[in-house]
């Protein structure tokens, strides 16, 4: 039996801003097709710690390795972590993808040029090669008449997908989720939970922050309920949501199903 | 004084030369505006940038800069840039064989330099402002796809950054244009010390100075046609369709 590395090994994340604990010794371990969703009330720490894992914040404490490559860190004149390397956080973020809940698309380019913007300057593949995996990309997430379009000229729920096409264009190993439809009107989320379900489903290897319950449980190999900057708890969705241990995660669950924004 | 008087007036004026004349101080002032406003965007630019950076030392130095001109009136500015140089720049042209500079090109040098160090410092505002007012969240997604700091720069934060700078810059060139009468002071012939002289001189002030807001407003007309379609090209991509 071979020991596969795992595709994201997370221990002991420790984060602050200023005297604000927000992360207090995080951990988590996801092997190739594995979808992790983090759950947890407003503040809990769910998309701080996300982003520690691609480094868009740098945590205080703790390790991050991504497919075996451990990110090395150095201390400043200050004494605050800091990349040690930015070529490596460069070449890790490449294969790392991040769909933001804003979209973040950038607005003075089309969507063919979002998409294709990346793997021409980071990945150095040829444009005519990049814009036809582009329009396949666009096939693939329903908005194969778009490319030629402004982020302005469209729907939210298409921002979102064509902001997932762009970081699919990268070829990720890794996937990580920051709330993708928390900006969304409820009809267009429906949309874009489909597109994320069948990357789930193409055996992408995810890491999901949201509030969408109904969803995390059906497309989960398991679930992580944070609770101020820890996890309180977690296991397999059947197990979470049926027979949750903690009160709080119990009590949190309540509120999820009793309605929209639930916290 | 009324509407013939001025009609039979005008015509002895036109003879005299002074549409002409006019006009030349027109071309002047279009000149040294042009020139400071082209300097006030290079000051403007480095300046924005360096705050923007928070390139310590740096920022004080600009800081400094920013403070003085923007607190001083712009003609004490002028007076102070052009009689602290007066002195030096005779010296090294005398040193060079030019003895007895031309005044004019004094003037204008002179003058173009204080309205683009004026310009530069409200410059330095609105290039700062404009950086900060990129979302952070295109940067961060550019940050997440990998990209260098330097493509992140030029592709994402640069153009719009131009796009977002546009109407404080409108506001700046505005002010420069009228900053531009002030160098009269020196006696460089713009269109403010052609109007006072031909005022002077006939004995007509309020023809003339009428005259002279007129050309100043077809100016602003023109610049604002223009801004304006600067405006709309950089903002095309933003129009909700």
């Amino acid at each position: 039996m071979s020991v596969e590395i795992p595709a994201v090994c997370v221990e002991g994340i420790e984060k602050s801003f200023g005297s604000l604990s927000v992360l207090k010794g995080l951990g988590l371990t996801a092997h190739s097709g594995d979808v992790v969703t983090l759950i947890g009330s407003s503040g809990s720490g769910k998309s701080t710690f996300l982003r520690c894992i691609n480094l868009l914040e740098q945590p205080d404490g703790g390790t991050i390795t991504i497919n075996g490559e451990l990110v090395r860190t150095r201390q400043d004149r200050n004494g605050k972590w800091q990349p040690a390397d930015r070529r490596q956080v460069e070449r890790i973020r490449s294969k790392v993808g991040m769909v933001f809940q804003n979209f973040n698309l950038w607005p003075h380019m089309t969507v063919l040029q979002n998409i294709v913007e990346a793997p021409v300057h980071v990945l150095k593949i040829p444009r005519q090669q990049a814009e036809e995996e582009a329009h396949a990309l666009l096939r693939k997430v329903g908005l194969a008449d778009k490319p030629g379009h402004y982020p302005s000229q469209l729907s939210g729920g298409q921002q979102q997908r064509a902001a997932i096409a762009r970081t699919l264009a990268m070829k990720p190993r890794l996937l990580l989720f920051d709330e993708p439809t928390s900006a969304l009107d409820p009809e267009l989320v429906g949309e874009v939970l489909r597109v994320i379900r069948q990357l789930a489903e193409e055996g992408n290897t995810m890491i999901i922050v949201t509030h969408e319950m109904q969803f995390a449980r059906e497309v989960s190999s398991e679930i992580m309920f944070l609770h101020q900057g820890r996890v309180e708890e977690k296991g397999a969705p059947e197990i979470i949501f049926k027979e949750a241990k903690s009160a709080r995660l119990r009590q949190f669950l309540a509120r999820a199903a009793g309605g929209p924004g639930a916290d | 004084m009324g509407i013939p008087y001025v009609g039979s007036a005008f015509w002895e004026l036109w003879e005299a030369g002074w549409p002409a004349a006019i006009l030349r101080g027109a071309s002047v002032t279009l000149a040294i505006g042009l020139c400071s406003i082209c300097l006030g965007i290079v000051i403007g630019t480095i300046g924005g940038l360096v705050k923007w950076a928070r390139l310590f030392p740096f920022t004080l130095a600009i800081d400094g800069y920013t403070t003085l001109i923007r607190g001083v009136p712009e003609l004490l500015v002028i007076y102070l840039l052009f009689f602290s140089s007066a002195e030096f720049v005779s010296q090294v042209t005398a040193a060079f064989g030019y003895g007895g500079a031309d005044d004019s090109a004094y003037g204008f040098v002179v003058g173009t330099v204080a309205i683009g160090v004026i310009s530069g410092a409200y410059s330095v505002e609105v290039v700062r402002g404009a950086l900060v007012a990129v979302p952070r969240g295109h940067i961060e997604a550019g940050r997440a796809l990998g990209l260098s700091r330097g493509r992140i720069f030029r592709r994402i934060i640069a153009p719009q950054m131009l796009r977002l700078a546009v109407p404080g810059m409108n506001n700046i060139w505005q002010s420069t244009m009228k900053d531009t009468a002030l160098i009269s002071v020196v006696g460089l012939q713009e269109l403010m010390r052609i109007s006072s002289i031909g005022a002077g001189s006939t004995r007509q002030p309020l023809l003339f100075y009428a005259v002279a807001a007129v050309v100043y407003l077809g100016i602003t007309i023109v610049s604002q046609i223009v801004f304006g379609v600067i405006e709309r090209i950089l903002n095309k991509s933003n129009r909700a369709g």
